[in-house]
């Protein structure tokens, strides 16, 4: 099929029409309406494989992040064993491979286990294909071997992904520490658990002079602290997340409004698909975010795609897993918040293609999406692809939906009950 | 609608009723009255006055609210305004008349004498009410009724009285007719 | 007066003031029950009432069941340690398990935050929320409040003074919530790591003020709550000692004269006599505890009552 005349925008922000092809028919299709973007790439997703398959499988994630329009995405090293041995970081880019979905980049643990005691063997994780080190779920809380690990990963020439969190001063929190929950009466992890934790490795980052990532960036706070170092000329980058951009500490108390809606239909109180680590903060944090992907601070918008079993999030708030399935909606909220004037359209396609690819140190591959900014669809159980059903969107219906999507060449994913809606190019033309 | 008591009736009626009591009990230190809310209470009160007038005695006076003794508590479909009851004399051995405005299937008295005995022994329970307006479904009747109406089930006799409604009165108003 | 449309009491904190009177409106009349030689009527005879304590709690238990035996329902009770909450079943678990005994009013208590939320979702019961983790406690909120409206009478313009650990406490929350409708104003009062953070910075709910000092905080005041100190928070490095506690925050006989003259002390108990409260004031005769807890068993019944008198909706 051919969209005709199609609008496509590239990785820096540019737009053009051109006609775009998907797949190997000749049918020439009126491209009206569609917008056809770089592959996305995700640098963060947690595909369970190997030890938590009942949540998600490479294959299941894979599949989920090609709905989402990433068609490439990097897999997290908190498995069961951990991604620390060479391996496993190849049989999960060959279990990738063999999903046919999107692209899966192998991220290793940074230390044995992730046990933060000793580095893994970097230089030759690195050289079976890890594309980054990252012990996420976990900081690297000794920062003597944190220092060493930006040192260390440097001559792998690999980037180091942190996350960044004091966990003595997070303790028991289950959600963002301010207004909400003193009125709700749940123990808070406050912006400060995050900001410390930034300036450490900000500083440390400093000291090594090497490479630092820092992952799911929540608060207005961290975002100042990021944007200082850039000024310094520091080699510090960092990505938000799709669920921190729009939803907000609110939501935990019940409220269903979008960060830049007034009002909604209220949900229930204590829905364990809220609770996430970094934990849903204000709507000041929010905005201040969106001003990050506005001047640059932010490099990349990156899922943190969190899927559970119901076993592990039917329970109550205080023994829920942290985390929300977020890589299909990812897009769909991201766009709506561009639509809603939170941000510029050209900023967020960089921000989910250039600049992932940036922090990764790769090229962007010859990928693309083709999305239909305004068809809406509900999020259900039944829609999400993924194993991971845990998200607060459930029942929400949003806008934007990924129609079609190429990797390395190939036609890996087609709605064909959304293409097959449009009318013929000739039709068009006259 | 029509009118089956005026003013002036219910005057009479509690006049009458009044000496009635006092006759068939001829020991007013054994007798007290309580009345059943929310109109019988107020009943109550104007008999011990009347009786007050003509005996010089003054019975002991009780409020009863039945809400939390009826029988239909479950199928009224909404949660009911229960409003206090108010006995604070021994009611052992004595003679207690309950008062009610309209006596009509006998199942409020059933609920206010359930009520009663929660409190104590009474020597005797009378019932006197301002209106009887027939079809029992319980073996109850009133010893001292100031009229006896006929009505059909589906009738509704409303009861209004000065110190709430702002006149003495007592209506009927028919069932709809099916055409 | 409109219809009862509750179906479950998890929090009073978006309840209207006219619902807030309501009941305790309708716990004068439970009271005078209480105070008969037979303290019991028929009203919910055939009703099953189920207790469900996550967490244990002799008083509050022991209220609700007065409260369901005075109104003639049958109670059944289950505990933490008699349920198979031990053996490591999840909540859902015994969610299922309830839903399947088909108790019409479950009554719950639970160390989390939100588990009634949980459990009212997934079950056809009503369900009254006993106390969850810090969250909530709305029963102790309306007894508190009709006890201050029966001392001091319109509770509007009025100021009530809660003091101590308001950081975990579910009853200075629901206080928050039943009093300020009434048209109270709150002061809250008590060591700062006690405090909710966005609370002693001014990120306060409605109607509610914060007064670092309790000796000024009491100045003139209509009434002091005293929240119940625990051992723990002195455990967990969030107070140097209970001793010290008692010198800055005890409500001492000193402190209370501050108040207006006659202005009540309350406590949800169990006290910490010498702790948050000296034994001649929880003994005094400004002391209103023995009351609240016969409050407590009256405002229960008006609850059950008016759940158990509203048809689960179609």
């Amino acid at each position: 099929m051919i969209l005709a005349h199609v609008r496509r925008i590239d990785a820096d922000g540019r737009e053009r029409r051109e006609d775009v092809r998907i797949g190997d028919d000749r049918e020439r299709v009126d491209g009206d309406g569609l917008v056809v973007l770089p592959g996305l790439i995700d640098l963060h997703a947690h595909l369970r494989e190997p030890g938590y398959e009942e949540s998600e499988t490479v294959a299941t994630g894979a599949r989920a992040a090609l709905r989402g329009g990433f068609t490439t995405v990097c897999a997290m090293a908190n498995t069961l064993p951990a991604i620390d041995s060479p391996g496993l970081v190849a049989e999960i880019a060959a279990r990738g491979r063999e999903a046919r979905a999107a692209r899966v980049l192998s991220v290793a643990a940074i230390t044995r286990g992730r046990n933060g005691r000793e580095l893994a063997d970097l230089i030759e994780l690195a050289r079976a294909g890890a594309v980054a080190f990252s012990d996420d779920g976990d900081p690297v809380e000794d920062a003597r071997l944190f220092r060493s690990a930006l040192e260390y990963a440097h001559a792998a020439g690999r980037p180091v992904l942190e996350h960044a969190q004091d966990r003595a001063l997070s303790g028991r929190g289950v959600m963002h520490e301010g207004a909400v929950s003193a009125d709700l009466g749940l123990p808070g992890i406050p912006a400060a658990a995050e900001e410390s934790a930034v300036a450490r490795d900000v500083a440390i980052a400093k000291l090594t002079g090497a490479r630092l990532h820092l992952q799911h960036v929540s608060t207005a706070g961290s975002l100042e602290l990021v944007r200082r170092a850039k000024a310094e000329g520091l080699q510090v980058t960092c990505e938000v997340a799709p669920h921190h951009l729009a939803l907000t500490d609110a939501w935990v108390a019940g409220s269903r409004a979008l960060a830049w809606e007034d009002g909604a239909p209220r949900g229930v109180a204590f829905d364990s698909a809220t609770k996430v680590n970094p934990p849903l903060r204000t709507a000041a944090d929010a905005r201040a975010l969106w001003a990050g992907i506005a001047d640059g601070t932010v490099d990349a918008i990156a899922t943190d795609h969190a899927p559970h079993a119901s076993v592990r999030k039917d329970v109550d708030y205080a023994d829920a897993a942290f985390g929300i399935s977020g890589i299909e909606t990812a897009l769909s909220l991201v766009l709506m918040g561009v639509a809603a004037g939170m941000g510029d359209l050209g900023a967020v396609v960089r921000a989910l293609t250039a600049g992932p690819a940036r922090v990764l140190g790769t090229s962007l591959p010859d990928d693309l999406i083709v999305v239909d900014p305004s068809r809406e669809w509900t999020v259900s159980a039944a829609t999400l692809v993924s194993k991971g059903k845990n998200t607060p969107l459930l029942g929400r219906t949003l806008r934007g939906r990924v129609i079609a999507a190429i990797v390395d060449g190939e036609t890996r994913y087609r709605d064909d009950a959304a293409l097959g809606g449009r009318r013929s190019a000739e039709a068009a033309a006259r | 609608m029509t009118a089956l008591l005026g003013a002036d009736d219910v005057r009479r009626a509690i006049s009458r009723i009044a000496h009635e009591i006092v006759e068939r009990d001829r020991d007013p230190s054994r007798l007290a009255l309580v009345g059943i809310r929310s109109r019988g209470d107020i009943l109550a009160a104007r008999l011990r006055a009347a009786i007050r007038q003509n005996e010089g005695v003054d019975l002991p006076l009780g409020a009863l609210d039945i809400t939390l003794y009826r029988d239909d508590l479950t199928r009224i479909g909404h949660a009911p305004i229960v409003r206090t009851t108010e006995i604070d004399f021994p009611v052992d051995d004595r003679v207690v008349v309950l008062v009610d405005d309209v006596l009509f299937t006998g199942r409020t008295i059933r609920a206010a004498m359930d009520a009663l005995v929660d409190y104590g022994r009474p020597r005797a329970i009378r019932l006197a009410v301002l209106v009887d307006r027939g079809h029992r479904e319980l073996p109850i009747r009133a010893d001292h009724v100031g009229k006896n109406v006929p009505t059909q089930p589906g009738d509704d006799v409303r009861v209004h009285l000065v110190e709430v409604d702002g006149r003495d009165e007592v209506e009927l108003l028919r069932a709809e007719v099916p055409a | 007066m409109t219809a009862w449309s509750r179906r479950h009491v998890l929090s009073t904190e978006d309840w209207t003031r006219e619902e807030i009177e309501r009941v305790l409106d309708q716990t004068e009349p439970m009271l005078e029950v209480l105070g008969r030689p037979i303290r019991r009527t028929p009203a919910l005879r055939g009703r099953t009432v189920v207790l469900f304590f996550a967490e244990a709690s002799t008083r509050t238990r022991m209220s609700f069941e007065l409260a369901a035996k005075a109104l003639s329902a049958d109670t059944s009770i289950i505990t933490a340690s008699g349920s198979s909450i031990e053996k490591g079943e999840t909540l859902l678990d015994t969610v299922r398990t309830l839903q399947a005994l088909g108790a019409e009013i479950l009554v719950m208590r639970s160390a989390a935050s939100g588990a009634p939320y949980f459990v009212a979702e997934r079950v056809t019961s009503a369900v009254i929320n006993a106390g969850d983790g810090w969250h909530a406690h709305p029963t102790q909120g309306l007894l508190d409040a009709f006890t201050l409206r029966r001392a001091l009478g319109d509770l509007a313009g009025k100021r009530i003074v809660i003091v101590g650990d308001v950081l975990h406490s579910r009853v200075a929350r629901s206080d928050i919530h039943t009093l300020v409708p009434l048209g109270a104003t709150v002061t809250l009062s008590g060591p700062p790591t006690l405090i909710p953070a966005a609370w002693r910075c001014g990120q306060l709910p409605p109607g509610v003020s914060h007064e670092e000092e309790v000796d000024r905080a009491l100045d003139a005041a209509d009434a002091v709550i005293a929240l119940r100190l625990q051992r723990e928070r002195q455990e967990s490095g969030l107070l140097p000692s209970l001793r010290e506690y008692a010198l800055e925050w005890g409500i001492t006989e000193e402190r209370v004269a501050r108040m207006r003259p006659g202005a009540p002390v309350l406590h949800p108990g169990p006290m910490n006599e010498g702790v948050e409260i000296d034994a001649a004031v929880a003994h005094g005769s400004r002391s209103l505890i023995e009351q609240q807890v016969t409050n407590g068993v009256a405002v229960r019944m008006a609850l059950l009552l008016l759940l158990a008198g509203t048809p689960v909706a179609a």
